[in-house]
């Protein structure tokens, strides 16, 4: 058999590079410019090689930011995915209040996040929000702006009034496919509402799960619009996450080289948990199917 | 096992049906006697799934009665009911293995552990996968999956019937022989009481001891595989079972004498009067295509040799018809006739059956 060599197939593939580059490799290759140079201003940059990475590295307040960090995502997920399967588990399952639950659940999602923040911080503080002033007036301390622990509970609180939906709907959407008749052959096998849910319900929710999982922790990893407006970070740096710390130091302090090697390690870390968190949960599945 | 009674039975998706057409499942009253094995056969949509599912309790009928040996389960939940059913497409459960899978059911009962070891072997013997037994379930074939499922539907041995819906639609036709056979042995082994649904004439008619025949959300006949064929009460249950189906044409009844496109035939015995759309139904197995010019004059449409026999399809009148004919008939080509055995003709009044007069009804 003749096959026909064309080379000039490869031109195909010239937009998909181009597009890749433009979003992607080129501003990413700007921070690391950045993150190996050091400027006094002027737009005159001096060679500093991986001086930033090592005082970063060295830096209290980026390993701080980073456990902050990962205890957020942490509680987070530990109540957003849970929670958002039990929901699932109990919303209608047709009919018009499928619909109904569909568009409320929905609707957090589609606020716009500083508007979220916004929301939140009035509806947290004590003089005038609803939240608040309810607290206070039952006689439980609570002051955002001033307590750390009343500030986490907040923001934590917010993320998962704010996310939970997305979770519920991904879970409905796995429970949705299970055909009627596993649950019509549990019944027949007298299973309880446990084991319906561990061999057939959660089993069938594991591919939407993983994704959810995926999504909430580089989500959440990520966060800052919505903590930065309620606290800005604080009180004193008690909600300062990775990224608020970051445009902190980027902007406010217009320290790039730093920042820009912060950036690179922040990018690393989340790839390497997403990849590790991907890793477990491929195998996980494979491991069942031998 | 049990007794199965239907009593004024008749389930309709509608929350206030209003016509009977509304009704998935028309009124009916029959009795499952314990330890026959019965297929319930139709097409697709007739209401056969929808009475098992209310047999075993996954679906409450709108109204009437269903009891396990005279005592009212109609409400009863299905866990109480005991009883096994298998669903057309393979249900198992993925994480678990095939070992796990096929002691779910004993388990969730609390059988002893001694026990459910030795029947789960067993069980697995017998649906041929005692090799898989301790791998998981996941990945296996579909064939497999179903061979799991109804080994679950088997392993309970107290079980007051076993439903079977359709249960070898994924199998392969090899498969299907031999799951049969043993869906067969294990009747007369333990002489459950079985329902099995299908729309397959052949797995019908090999399966079961009594034929239930359903059209229309309606029980049209219930008989041996032998009462269907030679005297199908309905129309349908000739078009249906038996292949061709049974011919079924307009006609004049005037005593022993049918008037076909007119010319006279003989019916083999007396007929009463009767109103309605007056048919005769006579299968192909009867039809005889002659050259002497006897019999109703008719047109060879072709011929179809399948083999064992040869189907000749034929025109009498703009109506059409089939006949079967050995292998080594010749088929005239010069002003072919049919004649009907008379042995084989059936009467029908609006789709139902006559009965002649003399035949006890």
């Amino acid at each position: 058999m003749n096959k026909t060599v064309n080379q000039k197939a490869w031109f195909l593939v010239l937009p998909v590079l181009v597009l890749v580059a433009f979003s992607a490799v080129i501003p990413l290759m700007t921070v690391v410019n950045y993150s190996v140079q050091d400027t006094f201003g002027n737009n005159q940059f001096f060679w500093a090689g991986l001086e930033w990475f090592r005082e970063m590295l060295q830096d209290d307040r980026m390993w701080d930011a980073l456990g902050r960090q990962l205890m957020f995502s942490g509680i987070i997920l530990a109540i957003e995915i849970p929670l958002g399967i039990y929901i699932a588990l109990n919303m209608p399952k047709s009919g018009f209040w499928a619909s109904f639950c569909l568009v409320v659940m929905s609707l957090p999602l589609l606020i716009p996040w500083n508007v979220v923040g916004t929301i939140w911080q009035i509806f947290g503080r004590v003089d005038i929000g609803l939240l608040g002033y309810t607290l206070k007036q039952l006689g439980i301390s609570y002051n955002y702006t001033q307590d750390p622990f009343a500030a986490w509970v907040t923001v934590i609180v917010m993320d998962v009034w704010h996310w939970t939906s997305l979770v519920a709907l991904l879970a409905y959407a796995g429970l949705q496919s299970i055909p009627n008749a596993y649950y019509q052959a549990a019944k027949i096998d007298q299973a309880t509402r446990w084991a319906v849910f561990r061999y057939i319900e959660l089993p069938k929710m594991a591919g939407v799960l993983m994704i959810a999982i995926l999504l909430r922790f580089m989500d959440s990893f990520m966060i800052y619009t919505e903590p930065f407006v309620v606290t800005g970070g604080g009180p004193g740096s008690a909600t300062t996450f990775l990224s608020i710390d970051l445009v902190k130091m980027a902007l406010g302090q217009f320290d790039l080289g730093p920042a820009a090697a912060f950036s690179i390690m922040y990018f690393l870390v989340i790839l390497l948990i997403s990849w590790v968190f991907y890793t477990v949960m491929t195998n996980l599945d494979k491991r069942d199917s031998v | 096992m049990a007794k199965i009674t239907l009593d004024n039975l008749a389930h309709s998706y509608f929350p206030a049906p209003k016509s009977e057409d509304d009704f998935a499942l028309k009124e009916l009253n029959h009795d499952w006697v314990d330890g026959e094995a019965y297929a319930l056969l139709g097409a697709s949509g007739c209401g056969k799934s929808t009475l098992l599912n209310i047999i075993s309790g996954l679906l409450h009928p709108s109204q009437g009665r269903i009891l396990f040996n005279d005592q009212d389960v109609t409400y009863a939940p299905t866990a109480e009911r005991n009883i096994a059913q298998v669903f057309q497409f393979p249900v198992v459960y993925d994480t678990m293995t095939v070992r796990d899978n096929l002691a779910f059911p004993l388990r969730n009962r609390g059988a002893d552990p001694n026990y459910v070891a030795s029947r789960v072997q067993q069980i697995g013997k017998m649906i041929g996968m005692e090799a898989e037994l301790d791998r998981k379930a996941r990945g296996l074939t579909a064939d497999a999956k179903q061979k799991i499922s109804l080994g679950r539907g088997m392993v309970r041995e107290d079980v007051n019937a076993l439903l079977f819906d359709e249960p070898l639609t994924v199998i392969d036709p090899h498969m299907k022989w031999e799951l049969r056979t043993q869906l067969k042995s294990l009747h007369h082994e333990f002489g459950h009481t079985m329902i099995y649904v299908t729309h397959d004439q052949t797995e019908a008619l090999t399966f079961a001891d009594k034929v239930v025949v359903m059209y229309d959300g309606r029980v049209v006949q219930i008989g041996t595989p032998q009462e269907l064929f030679e005297r199908p009460a309905h129309t349908f249950v000739g078009y249906f079972i038996g292949s061709p189906g049974m011919n079924v044409f307009d006609a004049k009844i005037d005593g022993a004498t049918a008037q076909i496109a007119g010319v006279e035939v003989p019916l083999g015995a007396g007929y009463k009067p009767a109103c309605g759309k007056l048919q005769v139904g006579v299968r192909p197995e009867y039809v005889k295509v002659t050259a002497d010019g006897t019999g109703v004059p008719a047109r060879v449409l072709r011929v179809e040799d399948v083999g064992r026999h040869k189907i000749v399809r034929l025109e009498i009148d703009g109506a059409q018809l089939s006949a079967i004919a050995g292998e080594g008939d010749v088929i005239p080509e010069m002003n072919p006739h049919v004649t009907f055995d008379p042995e084989g003709i059936n009467v029908y009044a609006d789709d139902w059956r006559v009965a002649p007069a003399g035949e006890a009804a």
